[in-house]
């Protein structure tokens, strides 16, 4: 059996798909690294994903992610750097292939493997589930799935970190995964190189806020950050996340050295409390952690400890997300100039408004904010503000409903308010906005031992 | 006493969750952490965004991190993809938290 390591250096590639491409590449060549770990997976895309996949068998993963390898295989093959993913959306098996090809064309032949992780996705097994009694009521509404199921897009239960330890054990050099959990990603390359036990609860529970720590990228290490924000130095050049962890639990935050950006007590604060729900009950597939128990102390200059991670065991559930297609919304935006801005913004609002109603259209959502006043405090900023001075103000206007002729009607209404409506308008450079179809979200809960992990680890 | 916004004493991060957006409140100083606890209930913050959220808010509270959490329920026109706001992952719902005034003793240095 090999020894196992001091500590190990899981870096953060990304905070979403998306972000910065210069990031994942600076966390390989920037200092030394064990993992590069790289999240893909928001709610709502594994049901573009199927889209895509329905189209063309070979598609249905995070294209994003074979250019980056092009890129970077490289140096992680030559400095033995192992990059977790959930790149595979809903289909790894493709994604690997992709990322075999390109490791052939840059002779990386024989010296790597893949690890590729399904058994998420639920899809084509839904109907048996209901069938058998499983109804994946919905979290927040306690609907039963059947009310939606022949609009369903995509069914994806969220995997735990134990079947990326298993791609690992396997000897993979690059784990694709389908859902498997932000939290996972470096989960299990802990679980593997320390090689903690399943019931190791507050080990996991550690690894598990080591994750939630960095798997939104530079979030915490100096962006979006709200402490002290114009003093965070060079953000042009910020450094993303890199955990440094410990076979004991303990881990430290940190970003290589030269990079901007600014790893503190307050910023990594920021970071643990953002999406967060019960911070007692954290739960994922692996294990609850408890955020209440933690402890950080600034370690020296862009150095964070985390210590005192408290866990408890892992439920008999599985998160599970579905997609489903609700119905269109589209948006529309014109801008008033000084003088009363805001009153001939809030008069296009009033016109726009009677004219829909003179057409009898329906919607099941009206939504008018006052861009420059009101969108994103509301009243708050309202009361605030002297909003009878205000340079400008945008008119944003949205409606939602079932109906598509309804929501096409709509976008034609916005255009004519500039000769037909108040004056000083402009900003309509755009267009038309277009209608665009709505897919929600549902989510449920469904009995673990229904979902089977499979693992499988490939040559090159 | 005297009077001061949220902003003077605590940071702030918002974040999404179907339809409910969380805000973690965060003392600037440990010492400010009770004077969060005390003032700035789970009331307090559904009377703040009275006309803004359509559900109840809940609290938690963090005093290892001198942090609260508040669950706004209801705050995001359905979350996600079906909502039609601005703000639709509530990012910003942190620094609307920040303009809450709150009373506390002049002898508090701020």
């Amino acid at each position: 059996m090999k020894s196992r390591p001091a500590t190990i250096r899981i870096a953060a590639g990304q905070g979403f798909w998306g972000d910065w491409l210069e990031a994942p590449y600076r966390q390989v060549t920037g200092g030394p690294v064990d993992y590069l770990m790289m999240d893909y997976l928001a709610e709502v895309t594994m049901s573009i994903l199927q889209k895509q996949k329905a189209r063309d068998p070979s598609l249905g993963y995070a294209r994003d992610f074979i250019p980056l390898m092009e890129r970077i295989l490289p140096t992680v093959a030559e400095r033995g750097i192992k990059i977790t993913a959930n790149a595979g959306g809903v289909n790894p098996q493709a994604c690997a292939q992709a990322v075999a090809e390109v490791a052939r064309r840059l002779r990386l032949g024989g010296k790597l493997r893949i690890g590729v992780v399904t058994g998420d996705d639920l899809l084509g097994r839904l109907d048996g589930l209901l069938a058998r009694g499983h109804e994946l009521r919905n979290l927040d509404t306690g609907r039963p799935l059947s009310d939606v199921r022949d609009r369903v897009l995509s069914a994806n239960a969220y995997l735990g970190a134990w079947p990326v330890v298993d791609a690992l054990r396997g000897g993979a050099d690059v784990v694709v995964t389908g859902r498997v959990t932000d939290t996972g990603l470096t989960l299990g390359p802990l679980i593997h190189a320390f090689g903690w036990r399943p019931d190791a609860w507050d080990l996991l529970a550690a690894g598990t806020v080591a994750g939630h720590t960095i798997e939104c990228g530079a979030q915490c290490s100096g962006g979006n950050c709200l402490v002290d924000w114009e003093r965070i130095p060079d953000l042009a050049n910020v450094g993303y996340p890199i955990v440094d962890a410990a076979p004991d639990g303990t881990f430290e935050i940190f970003k290589h050295p030269g990079t901007g950006g600014r790893i503190s007590v307050a910023g990594v604060t920021e970071q643990l409390v953002y999406e967060m729900g019960n911070p007692a009950e954290y739960i994922t597939p692996d294990c609850v952690a408890d955020f209440t128990t933690i402890r950080l102390e600034q370690k020296g200059k862009d150095r964070v400890r985390v210590s005192g991670v408290k866990g408890r065991p892992a439920t008999d559930k599985l998160k599970v997300s579905v997609a489903y297609f609700y119905g269109y919304k589209a948006v529309g935006t014109l801008v008033y100039a000084w003088p009363d801005a805001y009153k001939k913004a809030q008069a296009a609002d009033r016109i726009l408004r009677q004219r829909l109603a003179d057409l009898d259209l329906k919607f099941e959502a009206v939504l008018t904010e006052f861009v420059g006043a009101d969108a994103t405090h509301g009243p708050l900023a309202r009361a605030a503000a002297r909003l009878d001075e205000l340079p400008e103000v945008q008119l944003r206007i949205g409606v939602r409903s079932r109906d598509k002729p309804a929501v096409e009607r709509f976008t034609r209404e916005i255009a004519p308010l500039i000769l037909n409506g108040p004056p000083s308008v402009t900003g309509f450079a755009g267009g038309r906005p277009k209608p665009e179809e709505v897919v929600a979200y549902w989510p449920a809960l469904l009995d673990k031992h229904m979902v089977e992990p499979c693992v499988d680890v490939v040559e090159v | 006493m005297k009077r001061i916004r949220l902003l003077d004493i605590a940071h702030a991060r918002s974040g999404d969750k179907g339809d409910t957006a969380n805000v973690g409140l965060i003392a600037l100083k440990p010492e400010y952490y009770p004077i969060l606890v005390k003032h700035v209930t789970a009331a307090r913050v559904a009377r703040h965004f009275k006309g803004m959220i359509s559900g109840p808010v809940e609290r938690y509270e963090l005093p290892n991190l001198h942090a609260l959490n508040f669950l706004l329920h209801g705050a995001l026109d359905g979350g996600g993809t079906i909502s039609l706001k601005t703000d639709a992952q509530g990012k910003v719902f942190s620094t609307a938290l920040l303009r809450l005034e709150v009373e506390i003793p002049s002898a508090v240095p701020t």
